[in-house]
């Protein structure tokens, strides 16, 4: 009897030695009870406006509305993502890796709690995430703090300096032909298409960071941008890219002012009705041809 | 209480090896001079044949192309049998001065030809590179690291003509880094602490700036993996490890 105590001790010794000396997979999953310790962390806190976000006061509302698609822990494997299919439906954001499409701040950042409550206040256009601007502010606030809280770099990091956007100049045709130029330089058209319509040579073998296929933006099929439809939106959805997907962010090679030329030319591809669309149509601006390349 | 000292007996011999391993890491701290590490890396057997590329997406890059077709570079091997671009580096026995050491020198990741050249970057920890081009086709680089341990992905755009990215890891990792525009633009940043060296084409390497000690030498080939080898650093004389990697 004494000889089996002793050796279930023994046991139980090794084996805590052992764990103890397993390397930590950084590849692991987090554990309950890591996510559990960082809901009262001082990151899981939000600033919106005026508004502080609290984790814990959110519980209740991601346990209602949001833990079905993105999961206890904030995963993204909540027991509906198994039917939602990319390219048709995006899987739901995993939001422990701390990568958002969404952001004003530049690629390889967090996003600020801001980015982060526009997001949920929007809901992302052809997913199966709707907007919840039905939740109060300081819901959404609280939401915030809850998202951050799921991710270990939300601990460590700040968030990046968001990008500046100069006021919005006039909308004259030399503008939306400039943004012409744009497309055609910086080659837009390889995914999004000539004319917009996600056609272009690398359309078809496009895929997200963890190898799911994913479409380009279609211009001219009615879709909004799932980053927003003001022009601020369209001008930050280029410049900062679209992290996490294969859309690189073009801060380092068109300057502001270009920026706002693609920007229009951009809304005159659009199905939606607009100025933009009604100039070029009176100048009788023809789409790019990506073959009279540099 | 008998219980109580028989548990005391791994505990001690816990702390003693503890003990051991300090103070060996501080007599290294101590070490001056510096050597080398060099030798060959081989392959056992023919190499697996390199599947062509179809660039037909992009006719710039297939005008590049046209007198020297493209192929993946999986294993590229040269003269001898030489496996190149394999990635030698320190895995084990570095004390924290010498692996705390950053080289000053910017490596260079160039995009030539719809290609990435070298196909395999090695870097230290916190020292920066730079992501070039050279095409005037637009490309976007993208790395991706596992966001959990440490690297934070990133993609940027590099037109024709664009200026140089320069860039640094915070964690020893392999980075696969891929061109999306360019399905077929595979390659990998790999970051490792201390001193480090890639393959020639003959598959020789000299790794530079090793403190005399002993050490574990990793060599890395993205298809075939790790191997590992013990080497004995003494003052200015080089030490000597060659690799052999099994065809498969």
């Amino acid at each position: 009897m004494a000889v089996h105590t002793n050796l279930l001790k023994w046991l139980l010794a090794l084996s805590v030695v052992i764990t103890l000396c397993l390397p930590g997979n950084s590849f692991a999953q987090l554990t309950t009870n890591q996510v559990q310790d960082w809901l009262h962390s001082p990151a899981a806190t939000s600033h919106v406006g005026n508004l502080t976000g609290h984790a814990p006061d959110a519980q209740y509302q991601y346990r209602r509305y949001c833990v079905g698609c993105h999961g206890e822990l904030g995963d993204g494997n909540g027991e509906n993502a198994m039917w939602m299919e990319p390219p048709l439906l995006q899987k739901p954001r995993n939001f422990q890796l701390g990568i958002f499409k969404c952001r004003s701040t530049p690629t390889g950042t967090l996003p600020t709690d801001q980015d982060l409550f526009d997001t949920i206040g929007r809901g992302m256009d052809r997913s199966n995430m709707p907007s919840w601007n039905t939740l109060s502010k300081q819901e959404r606030a609280d939401l915030v703090a809850l998202v951050k809280h799921f991710s270990p770099r939300f601990q460590s990091e700040k968030p990046g300096t968001p990008i500046q956007i100069p006021p919005e100049p006039e909308i004259t045709d030399d503008r939306i032909k400039a943004g012409q130029a744009v497309f055609q330089k910086v080659e837009c058209w390889k995914c999004h298409g000539a004319q917009g319509m996600a056609n272009g040579p690398s359309a078809s073998t496009l895929t997200d960071d963890l190898g799911r296929t994913i479409a380009p933006f279609n211009f001219t099929d009615g879709s909004r941008p799932k980053c927003g439809t003001t022009d601020q939106d369209l001008y930050r959805i280029f410049m900062t890219g679209l992290d996490g997907t294969p859309m690189p962010s073009f801060s380092d090679n068109i300057k502001p002012e270009e920026a706002w030329d693609l920007v229009f030319y951009l809304r005159s591809l659009m199905s939606q009705p607009s100025v933009e669309k009604q100039m070029a149509k009176k100048m009788g601006l023809k789409p790019v041809n990506p073959s009279s390349g540099p | 209480m008998r219980t109580g000292y028989r548990l005391m007996a791994p505990a001690l011999a816990l702390a003693a090896a503890v003990l051991i391993v300090v103070y060996h890491s501080h007599t290294d701290a101590h070490a001056a001079g510096t050597g080398s590490i060099t030798g060959t890396v081989k392959l056992d057997g023919t190499a697996p044949h390199q599947r062509g590329i179809d660039m037909s997406k992009d006719p710039y890059c297939v005008k590049l192309h046209a007198s020297d077709p493209a192929h993946m570079e999986l294993v590229e091997v040269g003269t001898n049998n030489g496996l190149e671009n394999v990635v030698l580096y320190i895995s084990q026995g570095l004390s924290g001065d010498a692996a705390n050491q950053k080289p000053t020198n910017v490596p260079v990741f160039d995009q030539k030809g719809c290609m990435y050249t070298p196909h395999v970057l090695a870097m230290d920890v916190g020292q920066e590179f730079k992501v070039t081009t050279s095409d005037q086709t637009t490309h976007n680089i993208h790395p991706e690291p596992n966001p959990m341990a440490g690297n934070i992905p990133w993609n940027r755009s590099q037109p024709p003509g664009a200026a140089p990215i320069v860039q640094s890891w915070k964690t020893e990792e392999v980075i696969p880094v891929q061109c999306n525009i360019h399905p077929w633009m595979h390659g990998y940043f790999v970051v490792v602490k201390g001193p480090y060296a890639t393959t020639k084409d003959d598959g020789t390497y000299t790794i530079e700036n090793v403190p005399p000690g002993s050490y574990t030498v990793t060599a890395w080939q993205e298809t075939y993996g790790k191997q590992t080898q013990k080497v004995t650093v003494a003052e200015g004389k080089p030490a000597s490890a060659d690799f052999t990697f099994k065809a498969k």
